[in-house]
């Protein structure tokens, strides 16, 4: 049966490519890669790697920005769920999930970037009235030493995503029996939801949780914009290794990715470790029974950190789009003293090729995720149940394993097969990363579809494919669209993958966008990172729109 | 006459290696058997097992036939069993010309003549000329005849009733029950209905089987 394939091909999607990238990894970080002159297996490139100047620093850098973006964004995650869950509030931020969660992380860098930076919008804002300046002041805010700007921008982007999972996860919980419940014994909103809400949520969201760490502790792009450069981030200096035209360089770099994968597996065992610290503690306040029913602060401080990430995401977009027309633009003006297109006519002739390679291969990759995730459902509905644990953990490996420990192996692969930089190849990796989430957007409608609407046409007469044409497609067109959407913006917002598989010959918006960080023309940036933002968005569009007008006759099937 | 009809030939379906159906009957052509329960008993797991759709935590064995021939190793799509459910389960996203459309057999060739059968079809349930309507905008009792409709325009061998007429009001249900089984009279059908109302059973006028009742 055709629909055997599904597990098969997503089971090999995910695991194959990490394993194989991860062993083109090892083998050089051993000294072994004959290609190179690499014949004997030895330790010289761990010694060359300790001779590094601060790479201590650049991976406790590292570490620290994996536990710490983490711990900040599942904080408020949870404390915003635990006030506001159920009210109205609630509700709005979930309708801006979804245009939150499709910037691209190097977008939203660069919207952070544009707003905290000293000549960015905020100082221009309070300038010169609040604080006096005439000209931008010389502080360090972006780039600074601490991380701080970078586990900033990092945060604003996996809050979205934590409290997507949050969502997901809560309608088993139970929350409106399990809050009416703890609320009658007399506990307050969060206290409530902590005690007797979250041990139930936590566990289901623990694997994304895991992924933020992995993410945040291993990435390039962001910290490329955001992050400190003396030392910069560990996975930042592995990049420049391993792109450095003396090609000896990639020894090292694959030693420093299995540096790279002992820092996000010891952020994660230290993570293990804070969860039953945590566990611990909730429980002593639980068994003590600390009711804590005044928590207005803590209800107040929820919505308004929850508030402040989004808006630094919409109101650094507006500056991002507002630098890309800006004309002349004097510190410390608010807005630009005049406009012109003149920023746009120049660039749009070199998008050119790079939006071509960013919507064949976001086009591509959703597609194949999509129809890869519908088979492996429908293989679910045949064999009569979900899959195990163990195979429904390895959706997340791509996500847990830090990219730059298996795309340097992969990349190698790829070299070695005379694929690089072709555009299957490009497909092929960024398939690798847009099928988690095109499966996990996909299995909870798929679910929730009556099957009964099934048998019913099976009673009819109609075989299974007839039924899946006629009848589920079209029922769930518009989630299996949406999923696609999200795959499209997972695509176009890859660095890593697009850089190392792309090998500077394929180029899209993100890896020019990312390029341009260092140069530092806000015109130039502002139309980049705009049309990183805009294709995600044209996506959304279009997976609303054409469901909405090809059942427009139907009022059942408007949602 | 054993041929004729559905005959159900010593269906056994365990759950965990507990059996909750056991079951042998005849069901001649135009006939009910009506099978009644507790909710949770397995009526709705013999449906399913007779329609091909059984889940696989079920173990079931057993054979039934229609008009003597062994359907139980065919696929679902090839047993030809309309079912009517609990709901209408319109497909919202075809009119109710469509729906019938969907359900017509594809041995009815030409545009005119699959229409005409769907006009012929929806006049047998007092909706004539709906052909174009949304089912969204139709009354619950309008669902109900057009899912009816559409289930026998598929020309099916037998029904399956999964208690069809609970969630419509008194007076609906009442008429709804007399169309069903003056329906399938008309063309011969033998039904199997699954149900927890005694007034469903007395409507059928067939016999009756309890089923799970000991607990």
């Amino acid at each position: 049966m055709l629909t055997r394939l599904g597990p098969v091909l997503a089971i090999g999607l995910l695991t194959l490519p990490v394993a194989f990238g991860l062993a083109g990894t090892v083998l050089p970080a051993f000294g072994y890669l004959p290609a190179l002159g690499g014949k004997h297996f030895s330790l010289d490139p761990f010694a060359v790697l300790a001779t590094e100047p601060a790479l201590f620093a650049s991976a406790g850098m590292s570490l620290v920005a994996g536990l710490g973006t983490a711990l900040v964004s599942l904080t408020v995650v949870m404390l915003f769920t635990a006030a506001w869950v159920g009210t109205p509030a609630f509700r709005r931020m979930e309708r801006l999930l979804s245009p939150l969660l499709s910037v691209p992380h190097a977008a939203a860098a660069f919207a952070l970037a544009f707003l905290i930076a000293p000549s960015g919008l905020v100082a221009r804002i309070v300038s010169p009235e609040l604080t006096g300046w005439q000209r931008p002041p010389d502080i360090l805010i972006v780039n600074d030493p601490m991380g701080l700007s970078m586990m900033a921008g990092l945060v604003v982007k996996e809050i979205p995503f934590l409290l997507l999972m949050t969502l997901a996860a809560l309608p088993q919980a139970r929350p409106v029996r399990t809050r009416a419940l703890v609320a009658s014994m007399g506990y307050g909103r969060v206290a409530g939801f902590v005690f007797g809400l979250w041990p139930v949520i936590y566990p289901q969201i623990r694997l994304p949780v895991f992924a933020v760490i992995a993410f945040a502790s291993s990435v390039v792009d962001v910290a490329a914009i955001l992050g400190p450069t003396a030392p910069a981030p560990l996975a930042v200096r592995l990049v420049g290794w391993m792109s450095d035209p003396d090609l000896s360089m990639r020894f090292l770099a694959s030693a420093g990715a299995l540096l790279q994968l002992v820092v996000t597996a010891l952020a994660i065992a230290i993570w293990i470790g804070l969860e039953k610290a945590a566990t611990g503690l909730r429980d002593r306040f639980a068994f003590a029974g600390v009711r804590l029913r005044c928590d207005g602060m803590v209800r107040a401080g929820a919505l308004a950190m929850m508030l402040t990430s989004a808006a630094i995401i919409f109101a650094g977009l507006a500056a991002l789009a507002l630098w890309s027309v800006a004309g002349l633009w004097p510190f410390p003006d608010a807005m630009p003293a005049s406009y012109s297109l003149r920023t746009w006519m120049r660039a749009l002739p070199q998008l050119r090729d790079p939006m071509l390679t960013t919507l064949a291969a976001a086009f591509a990759s959703s597609a194949v995720a999509v129809v890869i995730a519908i088979l492996c459902l429908a293989h679910e509905d045949r064999m009569g149940h979900a899959p195990g644990r163990w195979a429904f953990s390895l959706i997340y490996l791509p996500l847990l394993v830090p990219q730059v420990a298996f795309l340097f192996g992969l990349q190698l692969l790829f070299v070695l097969a005379g694929v690089e930089a072709t555009m299957p190849a490009l497909m092929l990796a960024h398939l690798v990363f847009v099928l988690p989430y095109a499966y996990l957007g996909l299995k909870d409608p798929w679910r929730a579809f009556d099957r009964r609407y099934d048998q019913l046409a099976a009673g009819l007469g109609k075989r299974a494919w007839l039924r899946f044409l006629h009848i589920r497609l079209p029922m769930l067109a518009r989630p299996i669209l949406a999923v696609m959407a999200v795959g499209f913006a997972v695509s176009v917002g890859l660095y890593l993958p697009t850089v190392l598989i792309g090998a500077g010959r394929l180029t899209t918006v993100t890896t020019e966008a990312v390029a341009l960080a260092s140069g530092g023309n806000r015109r130039v940036i502002g139309v980049y990172a705009f049309m990183q933002m805009f294709l995600p968005v044209l996506g959304f569009a279009v997976a609303t729109l054409v469901p909405a007008l090809i059942f427009r006759r139907f009022r059942d099937m408007q949602y | 006459m054993k041929d004729a009809g559905l005959f159900i030939d010593g269906v056994r379906i365990a759950l965990a290696g507990r059996e909750i159906v056991s079951l042998t009957r005849h069901v001649a052509p135009g006939a009910v058997l009506t099978v009644m329960g507790p909710s949770g008993a397995g009526k709705s797991t013999l449906l399913a097992f007779i329609g091909g759709f059984l889940d696989p935590v079920f173990s079931a064995s057993g054979r039934f036939f229609i008009d003597g021939q062994d359907i139980s190793a065919l696929p679902a799509e090839e047993r030809h069993m309309g079912i009517l459910f609990q709901d209408p389960l319109l497909f919202p996203h075809m009119s109710v010309g469509g729906n019938l459309l969907f359900a017509l057999p594809a041995a009815i060739r030409g545009r005119t003549a699959r229409k005409r059968q769907v006009e012929e079809a929806l006049q047998g349930v007092d909706l004539e000329g709906m052909e174009a309507r949304d089912p969204a905008t139709l009354s619950g009792g309008q669902k109900a005849r057009v899912a009816l409709a559409r289930v026998l325009a598929a020309h099916p061998r037998a029904l399956l009733l999964d208690e069809p007429f609970s969630k419509l009001d008194a007076a609906l249900r009442q008429q709804m029950r007399e169309l069903v089984f003056a329906k399938a009279r008309e063309r011969g059908l033998p039904v199997l209905l699954v149900t927890h109302d005694e007034a469903d059973a007395a409507a059928a006028g067939g016999d009756i089987v309890t089923i799970g009742g000991t607990e």
